[in-house]
């Protein structure tokens, strides 16, 4: 097999998955919300309710898009497909399995292996905050524009933290491409000394840079408690006030799909990627595709529980106030990050070298 | 004055340090939200259309004008129900009785015409108190749902007790009631 035809067949798979955990989110999250609150949930559309995305979807589609008087048209529809086609974009560069033997070539699942995965994905995320910014400002209405503006502020605070947070990583690993993050995982002992095969995860290394990077990327992805970009009791419904159909729709996929992408990030970084325990074994002894397909359903696993605790977490704390979210924010979890960054720093220059 | 022995003194004081920490903070509210999801929502959740929620029997829903055990009806038109009546809901007309409705009525006098306008009802049951036919009660059933406001003024075709469905009132009854029907 040719190496575009495996990326071609990867990128629309990538795509469909990405979309089909969007959709079923939405699904889990009332579902989760409903366990958790001693509720039942959907449970009208088909078994379980598992019909009930399709119900949403058709019922988006089918609302009238509506675009208020005096609004830039082209830049009211851009704003909510760049939202989606960035967090759709980043799934590009993640590396979702360790790798596949087809005809005697052996292929990495990941789309593109481009050397600075990381800084691709950061600048992909700052550009997600034009989505917001666009859709406020072309709305033609004012509380739609300062909602933007909270919701873009917020952003960039929280972008601070999850980026200097991030380097704490890179600079253990030596390497801005997230491949070779995930492959220095999978060797070596835990600490040094604790025989673990595939297990050498950084979340071992950098606890406190994780807990950095778990706050930031729910404040990214504007779940609860840091969902005070949808401040319906303030402004209305923030930046996307004006937003029908599936206009809106567009916006609250995105929504979904950057948790899909943030947790497959968290996994990735932290949690090994695609390494699960025994991995090395398991290729010596049952062979590359065995191998490759287990590290896929373990990548998704770490995924879908990461979700799970994005959601558990949601349904569990209250929003926080804005000026408590600034202060979060710039105050304690920037310096934080400073921190912890120098410490490792210190640690490589007086230990490893 | 204290009222109840509920109330609670507020306090400004500091935060201790593992409060300040907020993360343990977060991680004891998933561990009680945690219990919820494992305890499941049993027992706790009806299916609404399938299974009704059940409802005490003292529960003030819909009203009875009640017969007595030859059938009769009660009520004498006194208008009692109506004067109590906080929110005014109850109207009626009395008539006389002749010779030959004696078996559809106890008393000489009897409500021609009893209506209750369901919209103004609070069911808060002073009528069933003021009664001293022990006519009317209020029940465990529900009022419909009707997509038009003239259907929520309920006449005697629908506040009068079937002969043949007779509604048990006697747990809402007190002794005295109890008593004093005969």
């Amino acid at each position: 097999m040719e190496l575009i035809t495996f990326k071609i067949i990867l990128v629309v798979t990538l795509f469909a998955v990405s979309l089909g955990v969007a959709a079923y989110s939405t699904w889990g999250e009332r579902k989760v919300a409903a366990i958790l609150q001693d509720r039942i949930g959907p449970n009208r559309a088909g078994p379980f309710g598992l019909l009930q995305p399709l119900a949403d979807g058709g019922k988006l589609f089918f609302k009238e898009g509506f675009v208020p008087q005096g609004a830039d048209r082209f830049l009211f529809y851009i704003g909510p497909a760049l939202t989606m086609f960035i967090s759709l974009i980043t799934g590009a560069v993640i590396p979702w399995g360790k790798s596949l033997n087809i005809g005697g070539n052996s292929f990495d699942i990941q789309v593109a292996n481009i050397d600075v995965g990381v800084l691709y994905l950061i600048a992909m995320v700052s550009i997600g905050v034009y989505g917001m910014m666009i859709g406020g400002w072309a709305s033609n209405n004012k509380y739609s524009l300062i909602g933007a503006i909270r919701a873009s502020s917020q952003m960039i605070s929280y972008e601070l933290a999850m980026g200097l947070s991030l380097l704490s990583i890179i600079l253990m690993a030596g390497s801005l491409d997230l491949h070779f993050i995930t492959s220095s995982q999978g060797a070596g002992k835990i600490w040094g000394f604790i025989p673990a095969d595939g297990m050498n995860w950084n979340i071992f290394y950098q606890p406190l840079a994780f807990i950095i990077f778990f706050v930031a990327a729910m404040a990214e992805t504007n779940r609860a408690p840091f969902d005070l970009p949808e401040c319906e009791s303030e402004l209305v419904n923030g930046y996307m006030t004006e937003y029908s159909s599936m206009n809106f729709g567009q916006y609250m996929f995105g929504e979904y799909v950057n948790m899909f992408i943030s947790n497959a990030l968290i996994a990735t970084l932290f949690f090994g990627g695609f390494n699960y325990p025994g991995i090395n074994w398991v290729s010596e002894n049952w062979g590359e595709n065995i191998a490759g397909t287990l590290s896929i359903f373990a990548m998704l696993a770490k995924v879908v529980f990461g979700i799970l605790v994005f959601m558990w977490i949601r349904w569990t704390i209250p929003r926080f106030r804005y000026d408590q979210l600034m202060h979060l924010g710039w105050k304690t979890l920037i310096p934080l990050a400073l921190v912890n960054l120098i410490i490792t720093a210190a640690v490589i220059v007086f230990f490893a070298h | 004055m204290k009222l109840t022995n509920r109330s609670k003194v507020v306090s400004n004081k500091e935060m201790t340090f593992m409060e300040k920490l907020y993360l343990p903070e977060i991680f004891k509210g998933m561990a009680i939200t945690l219990k919820h999801a494992i305890a499941g929502p049993k027992g706790k959740v009806y299916s609404y259309p399938e299974v009704q929620k059940p409802r005490t029997k003292i529960w003030r829903g819909l009203h009875v004008l009640k017969r007595d055990e030859e059938g009769r009806e009660r009520c004498t038109a006194c208008g009692l129900c109506a004067v109590t009546c906080p929110a005014e809901a109850i109207t009626m007309t009395g008539a006389e009785r002749t010779k030959d409705e004696q078996h559809l009525y106890r008393e000489e006098k009897y409500a021609s015409v009893y209506e209750i306008n369901m919209l103004r009802c609070i069911f808060c049951g002073l009528c069933e108190e003021a009664c001293p036919k022990s006519a009317i009660y209020l029940t465990d059933r529900l009022v419909d749902v009707e997509t038009n406001r003239g259907s929520f003024i309920y006449g005697k075709d629908k506040l009068v007790e079937k002969i043949n469905e007779r509604i048990d009132i006697t747990e809402r009854q007190s002794e005295l009631q109890k008593k004093s029907v005969k």
